[in-house]
C-alpha cells in the first residue's frame, strides 16, 4: 500500500486546497440517477475494500481513500457496457487502457465498451488524475466492477436455465451453457438490478485485451480535427471572454480606462471586485477590445530574479499554508561521525530552475449559468477539486455545480487548479450568457504555475575501500519526491526545506523526483570519476534492490557500456575521440528506470546522439501506449535537461513566449531506444512520470567527458 | 466594416472584419472550423497550420486581408470524402457572415466543417497517423497532418532529416516525434503508390 500513502503525500505537498471529505449518501443518490438515466440494465458500484482503506493509517482519511476510488459500470439491455470514472484523459491514453481492463473481464470486444470520464454529475468522486495512479489503482477497480458484473450475469443465466454456473462460458458478450443455451449480456442485465459485490480479478495470464497494443479509441477524431477540446466548444448564445492582466505575473490594478473598448459594438467590460474582464461576440472582436483597454498596475519592487532565486530560496522559508510543510529529516546512523572518519569527502550544490509545462492546449473553460446551476467545461486534472473551488467562490452548494472535462490537450501536472474555470464563470455571471475563456500563451507563462525551482546541497563521504559511508542531502523548495537515496549508505541525513516562492509553483510530471535524481545521480557519477571507479560498477556496489540493478545493467549493456577485462563493467579506456557515455538510474512511484546517453562533442558544446531507456513498471497493460508514454516522458525530459529555464526579473517573465522559451522539437530528438522489462509477476505501476527522471543526469554525466559541467540545469559546459 | 471573401475547403464565405484580423480566429470563431487549434498565437507551435494555395501557413499569424480570395484548406477539408460531402451539400449551406451583430450561430460547426463521419475515407496521412498511433493528447495532430501533407507535396520521399527539418516548426509537447516521423514515412510510401490524381482530387475545390 506504499503507493497510496505516497499519493496522499503528494496531494498534501502540492495541492493548494485541502480536498473536502465526501459524503457517501450523495454517491448512492448519484448512481441511482445514473441508473435511471441509462434506462435499466445492470449497474455495478465498487469501492476500495475496507481493509485496504484502513491500511492508509491516516485516521479519518480512510473514508476519503475509499471514496476516491469508486468506479461504476453499467450494462444496458442491448449488452452495451459503459464504465464511469472520475479520471481525466490528458493524452496518457487511459480512455483506451481502462476500456481494455473492462473488456477483458467481460470478454467483450472493445467496441462494446464506452467510457464516461471526469463529469462531476455522472462519475464517482475522484481526487484527481496525477501521480501515475490510474493504472495501478483505477484499472483494478474497473476490472473488479466488470468481473463482478460477469459473475452476476453468469449466476443469472444459471438460475434462468437451472444449471450449475460452473458449466457456463462467456464469449463475445454472451453466456453459453450446456444443451445449446445462449443469452446475450443485455438480456441477462435486463433481469438484474444494481448491486455491489466483490469478485476475483483475473491476473495477467487471463488478460485478452490488456497486455496487447490496442489502437487509441478516439484516434480518428484527432486526425480529422473532430475531437472537441474545451477551446473548441460552443454553447448557445456564448460570448468570448478574457481577463485584463498586467504584463508580468504580479500587479494590482490602479486605473482602468475602458472607454475605447466599450465603444466597440457588442463588447462589454466587466468589473467584479478585483477582476476586470472583457466579453465580446467573437474572438477577433475580443482581441481588439482587450487591446483597447488601458490599465495601470502597481508592481511591488524588490522581486527576486532568475539569477538571485537560489540564494532567495535558501534564506526564505515557506510561511505556513500551501500544504508543503517541511518534514523532519530522515536520518540513519551518524553522518557527523562518519564524515570524521572518511578518507575523502565530496560536496556540491545543484541548482534547478523553474520550468513551465507549456501544454499545447492552454487553460480554457466554458461556463454557463442556468436556473442557479453552474456548468463549466474545462481542461483540468481535478474536476472535483475545481467543482469545490467554484462552489466556494460563488457560495453555492457543490450539487449546483457541474464540471465536465473534455479529453484535454495535455497537462503534465500543470492543470490541477481551476482559475480559468472561475474566470469564465465570473464573466458568464456578469454577462448573463455562457462565456468561453481561452488563455493566451502569455497568460499561460505568467499566470499558470511552474515546476518549483530548487537548490540541493549534497555532502558525501567515502571510506578507503571506495564505499559511501555518509550521505547528506538538503533540498530547498523542489520537493520531497524521490529525495531518499536508493543506494546503500549506512549514515544518512536527508531533508526537504520548503521555501517562499516568488512564482506560483505546483505539480509537474515527476514532481521533484527529476530534481532529486539529477543531483543524486550527478553526484554519484562525480564520486565514481574521482575515485576512478566505473560509474555503473560504483552504483552496483551500493545497490541491493534487484529491480534497480536489472534496469541499470540492461541500460549499460544496450548502450554498449565498455565491458573491460577488469570486471563486467571496466573503467572504460575509451579513446578521447569516441563518443561519451553517461548513465543514471532511479525509482519513483513503484517503477524503475535507467537512462543511458551517448554524446558527441560539437563546436558549441555537445550533441545527444542517442538515448537508451530501460523501464520497468511491473505487468504491462498496453505495451504500445506504454512505449508512447515512456518516449514522451523522455522527450519532455530533454527540454529540462538541455534548454528549458524560466527567466524572470522585476515581476515579469522575460522569456514567456514559444519563441523564447524553447521546448523540444523534431530536430532535438535523438534516436531513442526504449526497452520495457515486462514483469507479469508484479502489480502494474503507473508509467507517465518516472521515465523523465534520469534523462538530465545521463546527459550531464556524459557531458563531463568534454569539460567542466555546470551544477545547474539545464546541462551546460562551463567556459 | 470591410467584407472579405474567403474560399475555405471548396466553399465561399463572406466575412465582416478588419484586414489585420487573424485567419485562425475567423476559422474557429466565425466559420466554426475548430479543427485548427490555438496553441501560441505567435506562429511558433504549428497547431493552427492550414494550407493556403497548397502551402503550409500558420493561420494564427495569417491576416484576413492577405488570404482573401486564396484557396484555403483546413484539416476538415483534407479527407477525400469531406470535400465530396461539401460538393453534394451545395451552396444552400453557405455560412452566415461573421460580424459584430451577435454571437455566432449555433451548431454550425459540424454542418460547415463536414468532417468525415466514422466510416468515411480518410486522407492517407490521416490513416498513417492512426496506424502508427502518432499522438498522445492529439492537440497538435491536425497541424502535424497539415504540415505532413505540405511536406509530401514537395518531397514525396523524405528522409528522417528532411522530416525533422520541415516539421521542426510544429511542436508536439507530448513528445511523440519518433512516431510522427514513422507516420510521415508510412504516408509517403502509400502516397507514392497512388496516382497524383487520386491523391489530389480535382485540385480546385480545396481538396488535396
Amino acid at each position: 500500500m506504499m503507493d497510496r500513502s505516497d499519493a496522499e503525500t503528494e496531494v498534501e505537498r502540492y495541492e493548494l486546497t485541502e480536498a473536502p471529505l465526501y459524503r457517501f449518501d450523495l454517491e448512492r443518490r448519484d448512481f441511482m440517477r445514473i441508473f435511471a438515466a441509462m434506462g435499466g440494465g445492470l449497474l455495478v458500484v465498487t469501492s476500495l475494500p475496507e481493509a485496504a482503506a484502513q491500511e492508509s493509517g491516516r485516521g479519518g482519511q480512510g473514508s476519503r481513500a475509499s471514496a476516491d476510488l469508486s468506479a461504476w459500470l453499467h450494462i444496458d439491455e442491448r449488452g452495451h457496457v459503459t464504465a464511469f470514472t472520475g479520471k481525466t484523459e490528458i493524452g496518457q491514453n487511459i480512455r483506451t487502457s481502462l476500456a481494455q481492463a473492462v473488456a477483458d473481464e467481460l470478454f467483450v470486444p472493445m467496441t462494446s465498451v464506452s467510457m464516461v470520464m471526469a463529469d462531476t454529475d455522472l462519475t464517482p468522486y475522484d481526487a484527481g488524475t496525477f501521480g501515475s495512479q490510474t493504472t495501478p489503482r483505477m484499472a483494478p477497480q474497473l476490472a473488479k466492477a466488470a468481473a463482478t458484473a460477469r459473475e452476476l450475469l453468469l449466476s443469472e443465466a444459471a438460475k434462468k436455465w437451472s444449471v450449475d454456473a460452473a458449466t457456463l462460458v462467456v464469449q463475445e458478450g454472451r453466456v453459453q451453457g450446456p444443451g445449446g443455451h445462449s443469452a446475450g449480456y443485455g438480456e441477462l442485465a435486463g433481469r438484474l438490478t444494481g448491486t455491489v459485490a466483490a469478485a476475483r480479478v483475473s491476473g495477467p495470464d487471463a488478460w485478452t485485451a490488456r497486455g496487447k497494443a490496442i489502437r487509441k479509441i478516439d484516434g480518428r477524431t484527432f486526425v480529422t480535427g473532430r475531437h472537441e477540446f474545451t477551446p473548441d466548444l460552443v454553447r448557445p448564445g456564448m460570448l468570448y471572454g478574457r481577463v485584463i492582466r498586467p504584463d508580468g505575473y504580479v500587479g494590482t490594478l490602479v486605473t482602468l480606462d475602458d472607454a475605447r473598448a466599450r465603444a466597440i459594438a457588442g463588447v462589454r467590460v466587466v468589473r467584479d471586485g478585483e477582476l476586470a474582464g472583457v466579453v465580446a461576440p467573437n474572438e477577433r472582436i475580443l482581441k481588439r477590445a482587450v487591446a483597447a483597454v488601458r490599465a495601470e498596475w502597481s508592481v511591488p519592487a524588490d522581486h527576486p530574479s532568475s539569477e538571485t532565486i537560489y540564494e532567495h530560496l535558501k534564506k526564505a522559508p515557506a510561511t505556513g499554508g500551501g500544504g508543503r510543510g517541511g518534514s523532519a529529516p530522515f536520518t540513519a546512523g551518524d553522518v557527523t561521525q562518519a564524515r570524521a572518519q572518511a578518507v575523502k569527502t565530496f560536496d556540491a550544490t545543484y541548482r534547478i530552475p523553474y520550468i513551465a509545462h507549456v501544454p499545447l492546449e492552454p487553460r480554457a473553460a466554458v461556463a454557463e449559468w442556468a436556473d442557479g446551476k453552474l456548468t463549466v467545461w474545462c481542461g483540468t486534472q481535478r474536476p472535483f477539486g475545481v467543482r469545490s473551488e467554484l462552489a466556494n467562490v460563488f457560495r453555492v452548494p457543490e450539487e449546483r455545480v457541474r464540471v465536465i472535462v473534455p479529453d484535454t490537450g495535455s497537462a503534465y501536472g500543470g492543470k490541477h487548479t481551476g482559475e480559468h474555470a472561475i474566470e469564465a464563470a465570473r464573466l458568464a455571471k456578469a454577462a448573463g450568457k455562457p462565456v468561453k475563456v481561452v488563455w493566451t500563451r502569455a497568460e499561460e507563462f505568467s499566470w499558470g504555475y511552474m515546476r518549483p525551482a530548487g537548490v540541493i546541497d549534497i555532502k558525501a563521504a567515502v571510506d578507503a575501500g571506495g564505499r559511501l559511508i555518509a550521505w547528506e542531502f538538503d533540498n530547498w523548495n523542489s520537493g520531497g519526491s524521490a529525495i531518499r537515496t536508493p543506494y546503500d549508505v549506512p549514515n544518512q541525513r536527508i531533508q526537504f526545506h520548503p521555501s517562499a516562492s516568488p512564482l506560483r509553483q505546483g505539480s509537474y510530471r515527476g514532481l521533484a523526483a527529476t530534481a532529486n535524481h539529477y543531483a543524486r545521480e550527478m553526484h554519484m557519477d562525480a564520486i565514481a570519476r574521482a575515485l576512478g571507479i566505473d560509474a555503473v560498477e560504483f552504483r552496483l556496489n551500493h545497490l541491493k534492490d534487484a529491480r534497480m540493478r536489472a534496469v541499470l545493467t540492461a541500460a549499460a549493456e544496450r548502450i554498449g557500456w565498455a565491458p573491460s577485462g577488469g570486471g563486467r563493467y571496466g573503467s572504460g579506456d575509451r579513446a578521447a575521440a569516441a563518443p561519451s557515455l553517461g548513465i543514471a538510474c532511479g525509482t519513483e512511484k513503484g517503477s524503475y528506470v535507467a537512462t543511458a546517453a551517448q554524446l558527441s562533442k560539437t563546436a558549441s558544446g555537445f550533441k545527444v546522439d542517442k538515448l537508451t531507456v530501460v523501464f520497468e513498471c511491473g505487468a504491462v497493460v498496453n505495451p504500445d501506449g506504454l512505449r508512447n508514454q515512456v518516449e514522451g516522458a523522455v522527450v519532455q525530459g530533454l527540454g529540462g535537461a538541455l534548454f528549458e529555464a524560466i527567466e524572470f526579473r522585476n515581476g515579469v517573465i522575460e522569456n514567456g513566449t514559444m519563441e523564447r522559451y524553447r521546448v523540444p522539437r523534431f530536430k532535438d530528438v535523438p534516436p531513442i531506444e526504449t526497452v520495457i522489462l515486462d514483469r507479469k509477476d508484479l502489480p502494474s505501476a503507473g508509467a507517465g512520470e518516472t521515465p523523465i527522471v534520469c534523462v538530465a543526469p545521463a546527459i550531464g554525466s556524459a557531458a563531463r567527458a568534454f569539460g567542466n559541467v555546470d551544477t545547474a540545469l539545464p546541462v551546460k559546459l562551463n567556459p | 466594416m470591410p467584407k472579405f471573401t474567403l474560399r475555405v475547403n471548396g466553399r465561399t464565405h463572406e466575412v465582416d472584419g478588419e484586414a489585420g484580423d487573424s485567419l485562425l480566429a475567423v476559422l474557429r470563431s466565425d466559420l466554426g472550423l475548430t479543427g485548427s487549434k490555438f496553441g501560441c498565437g505567435e506562429g511558433y507551435c504549428g497547431a493552427c497550420s492550414v494550407l493556403i494555395d497548397y502551402q503550409v501557413v500558420r493561420s494564427c499569424t495569417a491576416r484576413l486581408g492577405a488570404v482573401a480570395g486564396k484557396t484555403i484548406t483546413t484539416i476538415e477539408g483534407i479527407a477525400p470524402s469531406a470535400s465530396g460531402a461539401e460538393r453534394a451539400a451545395g451552396p444552400a449551406e453557405r455560412s452566415e457572415p461573421g460580424g459584430v451583430q451577435g454571437p455566432p450561430p449555433l451548431n454550425r460547426s459540424r454542418a460547415q466543417g463536414s468532417p468525415p463521419s466514422n466510416n468515411a475515407r480518410l486522407h492517407p496521412v490521416q490513416e498513417a497517423f492512426i496506424e502508427t498511433e502518432a499522438f498522445q493528447c492529439g492537440y497538435c495532430t491536425p497541424g502535424m497532418v497539415i504540415a505532413t501533407i505540405g511536406l509530401l507535396r514537395t518531397n514525396p520521399d523524405p528522409s528522417d532529416q528532411d522530416i525533422a527539418r520541415v516539421l521542426d516548426r510544429n511542436v508536439c509537447r507530448c513528445g511523440t516525434y519518433p512516431r510522427i516521423v514513422q507516420a510521415v514515412k508510412l504516408a509517403a510510401q502509400r502516397l507514392r503508390t497512388q496516382t497524383l490524381a487520386e491523391a489530389r482530387g480535382d485540385g480546385d475545390d480545396g481538396s488535396i
